[in-house]
Formats: C-alpha cells, sequence, structure tokens
C-alpha cells in the first residue's frame, strides 16, 4: 500500500465527487417530477396510457441499469438521437429512478386517505389543485423515507456511467489507476468517498425533509 | 470481417446467458451461507458482534457494488492470490449479496414476537436450537418475497462483472455490437434476455407479497 500520489490526485478526485453529485441532483428533480406525472397517469389516466406507463416499469425494473444506459447512448443514435455522454446519463438515471419512484409515489397517493380529497372538493377547489395541494403534499410525507432510500441508491447505481466516459468520480477513478499503476489503494481512496457521500447524502436528506415536510420524517 | 447472422447474435448471447445465470446462483447461494454467519453476528446478544456486523452491512449497502468488484479483483491479488475474473466475480458478489440478504432475514427475526424466544427458551432449548428450529424457519418464511426481490436485483447485478473482465451476457454483447454495429438490436436483446430472466420472479414475489398480506 502507498499512497504517495494522493496529493496530486486531490484534485481530481474532487472534480469527479463534483460530477456525481450534479449526476444525482439532476436526476433527484427530475425522476421525481417524471414519477409524479407517472403516479398520477397511472391512475387517472386514459387506459392506454396506464397501460404504457405499467409496461415501462416492468421493462426498466427487470432490465440491468448498464443494459439501458448502452441502449440510451450507443442504440439511440442508430435512430438519429445523439446524446453527449452527460446527458445520456442524465438520461438513463432518470428513466431508470423514475420506474422505481413510481410505484413509490403510487403507494403514497393510494395511502392518503380518500376523505382528503372529497373535503377538498367539497371546499370547491378543482381537481387539479386538490393533486398538488392535498393529496401529493401527505403522500410525498408518507413515502419520503423510501424515496430517500431510493435517491442513494441512485447515488451508487451512478458509478456505473463511467463506462461511457461520463468524467464522474468512478471514471476519474480508472484514470487515476491508469497512471499511478496503484489500482487497490486509488480504487479503495474513491470507494472512502463514495461511503462518505451517501452517508452525507443520507443525512441532508433526512434533515432536508424535516424541515420541508414536517416532523416525523426519520 | 466476420458476418453475423440474426441467428448467430441470439445464439451466441444465449450460450453467454448461461454464465449470468451461473454466476446468480453461485452469489445467491454463496452470499446466503455468509450472509446466514452475518446474519448470527447481527442478532447476536453481544453487543460488540452486533455493531460489527451493522458495519458490514452499512458498508456494502452505502459504497457501489462496482467498486467492490474493483477492489476485489485489484486487491486479492496484492495477498498474492491469483485471480481470474471469474473468482472476483463471483466472490464479490457473494459479499455484496450476504450484506443485503443479513439485513432482510434480519427484519425477519425483529418482526417476530418475543413471546417465540421465551417460548422456546421455556421448552429447554439452547440458544442454537431456539435459532434453528424457532426463530429462523420464520424469519425465512416472512421474508420471502424480498429474498425473491432481492435475486432479481442479483441478477441485474451481474451485468457490472462484465467492466472487471468476465464474459457473460454484457461483455459478450459489448464484442458482438463492436463487430456489427448494431447496438439497437444487440442491447434490445440483451434487455429481452434479461426480462425473461427476472420478470418471472418478479411477479413471483409481487404474489408471495400478496400472500402475505392477505395472511
Amino acid at each position: 500500500m502507498a499512497f504517495a500520489w494522493l496529493p496530486d490526485a486531490l484534485g481530481d478526485i474532487a472534480h469527479g465527487a463534483a460530477t456525481t453529485i450534479l449526476l444525482i441532483a439532476v436526476t433527484t428533480l427530475a425522476g421525481t417530477l417524471l414519477s409524479i406525472l407517472g403516479a398520477a397517469g397511472r391512475r387517472n389516466g386514459p387506459v392506454l396510457l396506464k397501460r404504457a406507463i405499467a409496461c415501462y416499469v416492468e421493462v426498466m425494473r427487470n432490465t440491468p441499469f448498464l443494459v439501458q444506459l448502452f441502449f440510451i447512448f450507443f442504440g439511440l443514435p442508430s435512430l438519429g438521437i445523439r446524446l453527449d455522454p452527460l446527458l445520456a446519463a442524465m438520461l438513463a438515471m432518470t428513466l431508470n429512478m423514475a420506474a422505481y419512484t413510481i410505484e413509490i409515489v403510487g403507494a403514497g397517493l393510494d395511502a392518503v386517505p380518500g376523505g382528503q380529497t372529497e373535503a377538498a372538493l367539497a371546499l370547491g377547489l378543482r381537481p387539479r389543485q386538490v393533486f398538488i395541494k392535498i393529496v401529493l403534499p401527505q403522500a410525498l410525507k408518507i413515502i419520503y423515507p423510501a424515496l430517500t432510500s431510493q435517491i442513494v441508491i441512485m447515488m451508487l447505481e451512478s458509478a456505473v456511467v463511467s463506462q461511457i466516459a461520463v468524467r464522474e468520480l468512478t471514471y476519474e477513478a480508472d484514470m487515476l489507476q491508469a497512471r499511478t499503476f496503484r489500482s487497490f489503494e486509488t480504487y479503495f481512496v474513491v470507494t472512502l468517498v463514495y461511503l462518505a457521500l451517501s452517508m452525507a447524502l443520507r443525512r441532508l436528506l433526512v434533515s432536508g425533509g424535516r424541515r420541508a415536510l414536517g416532523a416525523g420524517v426519520s | 470481417m466476420i458476418e453475423f447472422t440474426f441467428w448467430d447474435i441470439v445464439r451466441n448471447l444465449l450460450l453467454a446467458a448461461r454464465w449470468t445465470v451461473l454466476l446468480s446462483l453461485a452469489a445467491f447461494i454463496g452470499g446466503g451461507i455468509v450472509g446466514l454467519v452475518v446474519l448470527f453476528f447481527r442478532i447476536a446478544k453481544d453487543k460488540w458482534s452486533r455493531r460489527v456486523a451493522s458495519g458490514y452491512i452499512a458498508l456494502f449497502q452505502g459504497t457501489p457494488l462496482l467498486m467492490q468488484l474493483f477492489l476485489m479483483f485489484f486487491g486479492l491479488p496484492m495477498l498474492g492470490l491469483r485471480i481470474e475474473p471469474w473468482t472476483a466475480a463471483a466472490l464479490g458478489l457473494t459479499f455484496f449479496a450476504s450484506a443485503y440478504l443479513a439485513e432482510i432475514w434480519r427484519s425477519g427475526v425483529a418482526a417476530l414476537p418475543l413471546g417465540q424466544w421465551d417460548a422456546g427458551a421455556s421448552l429447554g432449548l439452547h440458544y442454537l436450537q431456539e435459532l434453528r428450529l424457532i426463530i429462523l424457519p420464520q424469519a425465512f418464511s416472512i421474508t420471502r418475497a424480498p429474498t425473491v426481490g432481492f435475486l432479481v436485483q442479483l441478477i441485474k447485478s451481474t451485468a457490472l462483472t462484465s467492466i472487471i473482465g468476465f464474459e457473460e451476457l454484457v461483455r459478450t454483447s459489448n464484442a458482438i455490437n463492436n463487430a456489427t454495429f448494431e447496438p439497437f438490436k444487440v442491447y434490445g436483446l440483451v434487455a429481452l434476455i434479461f426480462f425473461v430472466m427476472c420478470f418471472p420472479l418478479t411477479q413471483y414475489a409481487r404474489r408471495l407479497e400478496k400472500q402475505a398480506a392477505a395472511r
């Protein structure tokens, strides 16, 4: 074990970690938004849309993320859609995460008592207002812990996007170990960085959720 | 250049899928055995055993599987062991699975009423007998759905071993794609093969979940 290379590598590691954080931030926002639309569509949309969403969820949940990523990055250009690696990674991560969170958000929507909707309608709110102002906030509060775990899982999964040359943490590690020939030490250090990131992310989400959604979120 | 017909692609992918299946089984069985050991520590009476097991689980659940595989692949040779991609892949996935399975089963043990332990003790069973005859069978039976669910996750995770050079489905598909330049078709087929392996298990897990909820 030798760590003499480490001081010079800190800049690269920090840069990679920043890209990983960017990836997960975009994925969290876009994925949650998409899954709210998906979960709502699956409950109230036309039959065809309901079926399409159900198919989408099954396909994404039963195939590896790596294959989805390759399909989007290498496969889509043959349909004339060319994405740069970072964009392809964001798209793949968002689509993958949404498949899991559609189920989670849906469970939350189901858990809100029907009386809430009835009461809001009786007060004269329009259906869209009922969903956005009454049902959704309560649903998000219920599912928040599950959503948190999914975000952390997605952050760990993002290591895979190094395979399409997105310059995130794992990619930087690959480059470093090729330069220093200290493979084990490099991946050891980067693994610790991931561990710190996942612990920090979890803590941030828990305290942020407590502030935004009120007490009761653990 | 070699010409690949559609049938050639399918046949090669299916041959490679055997390794995906084999690796999944090896990791699930190995992970089950190691996971059982971790579970023993995780629910032990001794505080330090519990802490060590919790740390083990948190470590594997808090780092990317890809990093765990890299550490296996590059770490074991430092201990003087010659290592093939297969060994690194199987060992890496075994430890990964052990952490998740131990945590799943622990939740089953925690869900049992304490009276089950008391009843076992009052029958004169010692700790290991209690575990073997009373606690574990019930814990396994109520966690069957998440266990099957994890098997699906494990099958999908074998895709990552392509990156450390194990010749399974995804690595073979990369090679075929490099020869045919038909990524849409090749990766579409790979996704289909994974789907065929995983979807029945997902459905089975869902059915078990419904049964458990109805009980």
